[in-house]
């Protein structure tokens, strides 16, 4: 090995010996317990399938794993569609020397205390909150709307508004590469403005709007804040479970059963998502 | 088409900032309500942010939490992003991309199981301690990005240089390569910092009895009224991360000046 080489390695190994330990051994730990059972306070490591039996035939967890796909995938294409125009109009409509100032403005928000932007979607969507009052104001309803908090459309609202950035940057970096001279060469052959849209710019940005569709999949798919906050009962979601078994049924190993699969969903959707980011690509 | 568009992201813009004009509105309103029509205002609910000892305690942990995790989380992204530059060997790659796996893994997975590493694996008692390590390990894929691209900007002929000049590697390197990607390393930092700062999920789980922050503030949540403190906190705190954000902001473009770019 020559001094250059050497060098690299001995620079890595400190990071990388230090993910191992904390990533590596938790990972392959909570792999390891979802195969044993509770034996009231210790581990009984005998390997077993029963805690994916049950996360997967128990009706309630069964439920749970469902609802958060669905939620997790309603709010994903939420965000994603809601996020396109946004980052199409900095793309194409802002001037070069603006587009960091605009990049900056839409990220202010998702810097800011996570809990308190959730729990500030209570106080909106609430009996007394912003959109009731406001309805109430200009008379639009008689009495408070009470259908707006608690329920899975309010966690889709509100995750929709926490990702925003995870969807508008990667849209944002895709549709920068898109070479602006084959959409004139389109448009000078004939093509209508929406068809070059269709047909140049949407197939081009495929990659950012999957890239987008899984950065923003991940975090709501394991999101534990707002389903507990604005979800209700009907809205609580995978997460939430895990954190009922490890700290209040003190049932690790069917936590971890339920943390595994939580993240074998989102190696799926990685996997659902990466042709069509390929394909997009050639 | 333009007009449209342009009304449809002022639109998504309010509604970005929607939840954040709403604070100050709460934190200055003389009622233990959150809810409309609003009262008088007042500074009451700041004033009982001094009083409250817990509170205190709790900001000092996260800030001295968010200060180590992101000094250290810096350091190894700073080994890592130079290794990833210099001369490549075999798994070299794949070592850089486990690097950045804390970013595509939902955080409840990670919270779970650093959990049960430090308990049942280990049988450690939580403290502050397990989540600066926890926290280092959240901030390293971040720090490890900003870096890699500092370096990638920078020309590699002025290390050699150094070198043939008579400096040793690490002279070489804190003479010549560090004040270049010096910005780079305080954003990195600030970065590091603010997710720190703000991260609830694994403080959640680890923390013992030093609870940081957004624990505590967690915990406030459930008392409807301590609310108006909490708006009036979190008015605080959106300021402080509007001041961080800015000065990041500004050192990103003065290291993308002072490399030869024009942001």
């Amino acid at each position: 090995m020559d001094s250059g080489r050497k060098a690299s390695f001995i620079l890595l190994a400190p990071p990388a010996l230090f993910a191992a330990a904390l990533l590596g051994v938790p990972l392959s730990a909570i792999f390891a317990i979802s195969f044993a059972s509770q034996d009231f306070l210790s581990l009984d490591w005998t390997p077993t399938f029963a805690n994916y039996r049950e996360a997967l035939t128990e009706p309630i967890y069964r439920e749970l794993l469902f609802r958060s796909l669905l939620v997790a995938g309603a709010a994903t294409a939420a965000t994603v569609a809601l996020a396109f125009p946004v980052a199409y109009f900095v793309s194409f409509h802002v001037s070069p020397s603006r587009k960091a100032l605009w990049l900056f403005l839409i990220t202010v928000p998702f810097w800011t205390s996570y809990l308190i932007r959730v729990f500030l979607w209570k106080v909106i969507l609430g009996f007394n909150g912003v959109i009731n009052a406001s309805l109430l104001e200009i008379g639009l309803i008689e009495a408070p709307l009470g259908f707006l908090l608690y329920n899975p459309a309010a966690v889709i609202i509100t995750l929709a508004h926490a990702y925003a950035p995870f969807a508008i940057l990667p849209v944002f970096v895709a549709l920068e590469r898109v070479d602006r001279s084959y959409l004139e060469a389109a448009r000078d052959l004939g093509e209508t403005g929406a068809g070059a849209f269709r047909r140049i710019t949407l197939p081009l940005a495929a990659p950012g709007i999957a890239a987008a569709a899984l950065v923003v999949f991940i975090p709501t798919m394991g999101d534990y804040v707002t389903p507990r906050l604005v979800g209700g009962p009907d809205g609580l979601m995978i997460a939430n479970m895990i954190q009922v078994q490890f700290m209040r049924l003190n049932n690790a190993p069917l936590g971890a059963a339920l943390a595994v699969l939580a993240m074998g969903s989102v190696a799926l959707a990685a996997f659902a998502l990466a042709p069509l980011s390929r394909r997009a690509a050639q | 088409m333009k007009g449209p568009l342009r009304v449809y992201v002022l639109a998504y813009l309010a509604f970005l900032y929607a939840p954040i004009a709403l604070l100050p509105l709460f934190a200055f309103n003389n009622s233990t309500i959150i809810a409309f029509p609003l009262e008088a205002p007042t500074l009451r609910w700041f004033a009982e942010l001094g009083h409250t000892p817990a509170l205190g305690a709790a900001l000092g942990n996260s800030l001295l939490i968010a200060v180590l995790a992101s000094g250290f989380a810096t350091l190894l992204a700073l080994a890592a992003a130079r290794a990833a530059t210099g001369r490549t060997f075999p798994g070299r790659q794949g070592i850089l991309a486990f690097l950045m796996l804390p970013l595509v893994l939902p955080e409840i997975v990670l919270a779970v199981s650093l959990l049960v590493v430090t308990v049942q694996v280990f049988g450690w008692p939580l403290s502050r301690w397990t989540i600066v390590a926890a926290h280092t390990l959240l901030a390293l894929p971040f720090a490890l990005a900003i870096l890699r691209s500092a370096f990638d900007h920078l020309d590699p002929a002025i290390e050699e240089a150094a070198i043939d000049l008579g400096r040793t590697r690490f002279g070489a390197f804190s003479a010549v390569m560090l004040p270049v990607i010096w910005p780079g390393v305080l954003s990195a930092l600030l970065v590091g910092f603010t997710i720190s700062l703000d991260e609830f999920i694994v403080a959640f789980f680890l923390s013992g009895a030093e609870p940081t922050l957004p624990v505590y503030i967690w915990g406030l949540l459930r008392f409807p009224s301590r609310l108006p403190v909490v708006m009036a906190l979190g008015t605080l705190l959106v300021l402080a991360s509007l001041c961080l954000l800015v000065l990041a902001e500004i050192l990103r473009r003065r290291s993308l000046a002072r490399i030869g770019h024009r942001p």
